[in-house]
């Protein structure tokens, strides 16, 4: 069965190491913090200028100017710290950011990634994507693998407008985790009861199948 | 100490003029000059360039400066909170240009730190970096970015002093104390005003030099984008 968006959080959870800071994109990514293994030290970076993100308020806790990048409104830790947006991004474009996860609407096999922009039709900008994705040492795409119309979002060549080249490593679907190879994307797990067959229908760009794919534990 | 206390913000925004070029800090609706937005409105001044991380909601921040079309053109990095924007975008009503956000950072902070120009990475090989300078550094390709300035620089903070020194609060703070820098006439508008001194110089985010007027803001609505909550 395929996983559904908390189930790709949990995956995407495994990839943090001890000590990471991090910065989690809007919608799937921000479900992650949730699944932060017990005991382990991961800060969260909110772009909007908030080091050490921590959990939503208490309904009596709500303070109007403490939001995530998401304008979600969220709380500080112990060890938090505030910066303006400059300083925010020189975190990021310092490369000081351990690990970004953020959505997509596309990659391409070569790691390329679109999610800013469908000409004629949505214009949401880019906010602070294009500065992630050009400097980050890692970068997970959590994403569905196919669109709503069944669309493979995985291509040998982005259509959409391009926000990064060459940039995404992994890719965590609703089918699949796959790693971005110089060959094409290698799948390395499938979600549970899904068929290597299933996954490479529903992926249009080169896919690398070595050996046994085991299935996704989360 | 220079005082740099006007009574309203009728008086701090009276000279602001068809045409200027403005910029206005926040994110989303966090820290947002809501006093000077709606003296904006009264004032109908109209042709305005704003500059700004985003661009309101429909109802409220800069999307109430857009629905009377007083906006000719809106430097921004995200948009997606405000429909009726997306509209005249698409409709070609708005000139639109998006920019990364680091870059639109930096860009705000290098025209007040009197740096022309500098390169990022950000958005080398897309539609971003058409038409501009490119550059390899260390085997990495990087964009000639050049600096943003602004005839005024309309700011939000929570406190400030007689003097223009400002203190802001929680993420409130983002653009504001960088398009204070970038601002040939920085106006600050405060939660809560006080006497020189009543500040702790070792606290201040924005110092006085960058504040031209300062003025006590009213009735803040401080609006939510997303209340998000847990159980407690």
């Amino acid at each position: 069965m395929a996983l559904d968006k908390h189930g790709i959080a949990r995956r995407i959870a495994q990839e943090l190491q001890d000590g990471y800071y991090v910065n989690l994109g809007i919608g799937i990514p921000t479900l992650v913090a949730n699944y932060i293994p017990a005991g382990m030290n991961v800060v969260l970076q909110s772009e909007n200028g908030l080091l050490g993100m921590g959990p939503f308020p208490t309904d009596d806790a709500v303070d109007a100017d403490l939001i995530n990048a998401g304008k979600q409104t969220v709380t500080t830790l112990p060890g938090s710290s505030l910066f303006n947006s400059a300083e925010s991004f020189a975190m990021i474009r310092g490369e000081h950011i351990d690990l970004t996860i953020l959505g997509a609407m596309e990659v391409s096999e070569k790691g390329d990634i679109a999610n800013w922009k469908i000409p004629g039709k949505m214009v949401k900008g880019m906010g602070g994507a294009m500065d992630l994705v050009a400097s980050a040492r890692n970068i997970i795409v959590a994403m569905q693998h196919t669109s709503k119309d069944g669309q493979s979002k995985l291509l040998p060549e982005c259509t959409l407008p391009i926000t990064g080249l060459r940039c995404v490593k992994k890719i965590i679907t609703d089918l699949a985790v796959l790693e971005i190879t110089p060959q094409g994307f290698k799948l390395l797990e499938r979600a549970p009861g899904v068929s290597v067959a299933e996954i490479q229908k529903a992926t249009a760009g080169q896919l690398i199948i070595e050996g046994a794919i085991p299935e996704i534990t989360v | 100490m220079i005082n740099k206390v006007v009574p309203s913000a009728q008086a701090a925004l009276h000279d602001i003029f068809d045409g200027a070029t403005l910029m206005l800090g926040g994110f989303g609706l966090c820290g947002i000059p809501e006093n000077a937005i709606a003296e904006l409105i009264r004032l109908e001044v109209k042709n305005l360039t704003c500059i700004s991380n985003n661009a309101g909601v429909d109802d409220f921040g800069l999307g109430l400066l857009l629905q009377k079309r007083q906006v000719k053109k809106m430097i921004a990095s995200y948009v997606g909170e405000n429909a009726e924007f997306e509209r005249q975008l698409l409709s070609g009503e708005l000139e639109v240009d998006l920019i990364p956000q680091g870059t639109l950072a930096e860009r705000i902070r290098a025209g007040g730190a009197g740096i022309p120009a500098f390169f990022t990475s950000a958005g080398y090989g897309t539609e971003v970096g058409e038409g501009k300078e490119a550059r390899e550094f260390n085997g990495k390709m990087y964009l000639l970015e050049s600096w943003l300035k602004a005839d005024f620089a309309l700011v939000k903070a929570w406190k400030g002093d007689t003097a223009g020194n400002l203190v802001y609060k929680g993420t409130a703070r983002n653009f504001n104390p960088l398009m204070a820098t970038a601002g040939k006439i920085t106006i600050a508008e405060v939660e809560e005003l006080l006497p020189a001194g009543a500040l702790d110089p070792n606290q201040i985010h924005t110092p006085g030099i960058f504040v031209q007027r300062i003025f006590q803001g009213q009735h803040y609505e401080k609006r939510i984008e997303q209340r998000t909550v847990s159980s407690a």
